[in-house]
């Protein structure tokens, strides 16, 4: 029920709203909870609305992260 | 999809699982309780629990908005759609929720209510918008994810003046429900050591009220994504803090989680909602300051107030476990109607009825797994 998905944000349109693809899909959702977003940028979407802007940095730096668990495993081999 | 795809890497999530068996204490048990129902799903779906050391047991936890609703208030939904001129507007995953009387919403809309599913609480103010001379009342339910989807949606109704959209309002509150678990005597609280804390719920409130809870109880609290990889990195997390004999709150999922969460949503909802005294809940039963209701100014858009709804307490099915397993005391397969009298087809309770109730996801994942120390060597 909580679920959602990072979805790529294609064009900006009046009255809050957005028009985003969603692995492909185009739909157009609300911007209404979120401020300061650019096309290009990746939200998170909730039944119809964006959560929150997606940090890419922080993506990278959890995946770097996670990816020390592979390192640790190779250079013990 | 990109962010998708990277967090479900099969060679990433052995390396980490394979982390975890190095970094636990043998002599230890780790119980750690996924919140969500989104967590619960990834877990059954990936089979993680595979990836696990033998004392790492995950215990799911009451966070599926579908599972904890009581069966009254379902009751309550399909008396306001069966009244005349009404078109009730629901998530899909409300429609096959068991109610009183072999109904639910579903068999309802077969009886001839004028029940349609929704993707968002924005739809049911378009259908408003197309039928000015019927009622439309979005049956909204849901955690502090969903609770600022519903007032966008009041908002743009009130910009619209429509004077015939109206809101079943059921949003209830994860610190609520945490606290309700955890503080419950001995024989009801399942023995938790840390708890992997909501996803989107924490997008939405931050990560910030959670530090009231983890002083409380001294157990660790680590917020994860709902992805296989970012479940396991927060176990990694919760191993580690344990080791170490810390309990604080952590947040494995960044990317979209931060200390003061999402402040123009927060107020938002303050502005619409306020607390409501008690609310039932599957499982939990009445749980004080639990629930969220309309402030006096916004009673206009409350179905409850327009429609008269009343007060109406109904008990689970007997042979039922959804309380039990919705308190993390008990697993699906120690239910006796499990997968027999209660499938995904049939359900007889919530918990086998939203794809992210523990019996769902059990029944469509992991229904024939075989326990590892059964397991042949």
């Amino acid at each position: 029920m909580c679920l959602a998905i990072p979805v790529k944000v294609v064009e900006l349109r009046p009255g809050e709203m957005a028009l985003v693809d969603v692995g492909g899909v185009r739909k157009e959702i609300s911007l209404a909870l979120v401020e300061n977003i650019e096309v290009g940028d990746y939200v998170v979407l909730h039944v119809g609305c964006a959560l929150q802007r997606l940090d890419p940095q922080e993506a990278e730096e959890t995946l770097r992260i996670m990816a020390e668990a592979l390192l640790w495993q190779e250079g013990d081999a | 999809m990109k962010y998708i795809n990277e967090f479900r890497d099969g060679k990433l999530a052995r390396a980490i699982g394979e982390a975890i068996r190095r970094e636990v204490d043998p002599a230890r048990q780790y119980n750690l309780m996924e919140f969500c129902g989104g967590h619960t799903h990834a877990i059954a779906r990936y089979g993680l629990p595979d990836l696990l050391p033998r004392n790492v047991r995950m215990i799911h936890g009451p966070g599926c908005p579908v599972c904890v609703l009581p069966i009254g208030r379902i009751d309550n939904a399909i008396a306001i759609a069966s009244l005349p001129n009404v078109i009730l507007c629901s998530f899909g995953d409300t429609m096959r929720v068991p109610a009183s009387g072999q109904s639910s919403l579903q068999r309802a809309k077969a009886r001839g209510a004028d029940i349609r599913m929704v993707y968002s609480s924005l739809d049911a103010v378009s259908i408003a918008q197309q039928h000015p001379d019927r009622e439309v009342v979005f049956f909204a339910i849901g955690f502090e994810t969903t609770t600022p989807t519903t007032a966008v949606a009041v908002k743009q109704a009130e910009a619209l003046g429509l004077r015939n959209f109206s809101v079943f309002c059921n949003h209830v509150l994860t610190p609520a429900a945490l606290d309700a678990i955890l503080s419950a005597d001995q024989d009801n609280a399942p023995q938790v050591h840390g708890v992997v804390g909501p996803a989107h719920v924490s997008t939405v409130i931050g990560s910030q009220p959670y530090e009231a809870f983890t002083a409380r109880y001294n157990k660790p609290l680590v917020i994860a994504g709902f992805e296989p990889l970012d479940v396991l990195q927060s176990v990694r997390m919760l191993v580690r803090q344990l080791n170490e004999g810390r309990a604080e709150v952590e947040n494995e999922y960044t990317r979209t989680v931060t200390s003061a969460g999402n402040r123009r949503a927060q107020a938002l909802v303050a502005d619409m909602f306020e607390l409501r005294p008690s609310f039932e809940w599957r499982g939990l039963g009445e749980v004080p300051w639990s629930a969220l209701q309309f402030r006096p100014r916004y009673r206009g858009f409350d179905a409850e107030a327009r429609f008269a709804v009343e007060k109406h307490a109904v008990a689970d099915a007997k042979a039922c476990e959804c309380g039990t397993i919705l308190r993390g005391l008990k697993e699906p397969k120690d239910c006796k109607i499990f997968g027999t009298v209660c499938t995904p087809e049939n359900p007889v309770g919530a918990c086998m009825v939203s794809s992210e109730g523990a019996c769902a996801a059990y029944y469509t994942y992991g229904r024939f797994t075989i326990p590892i120390e059964q397991a042949p060597s």
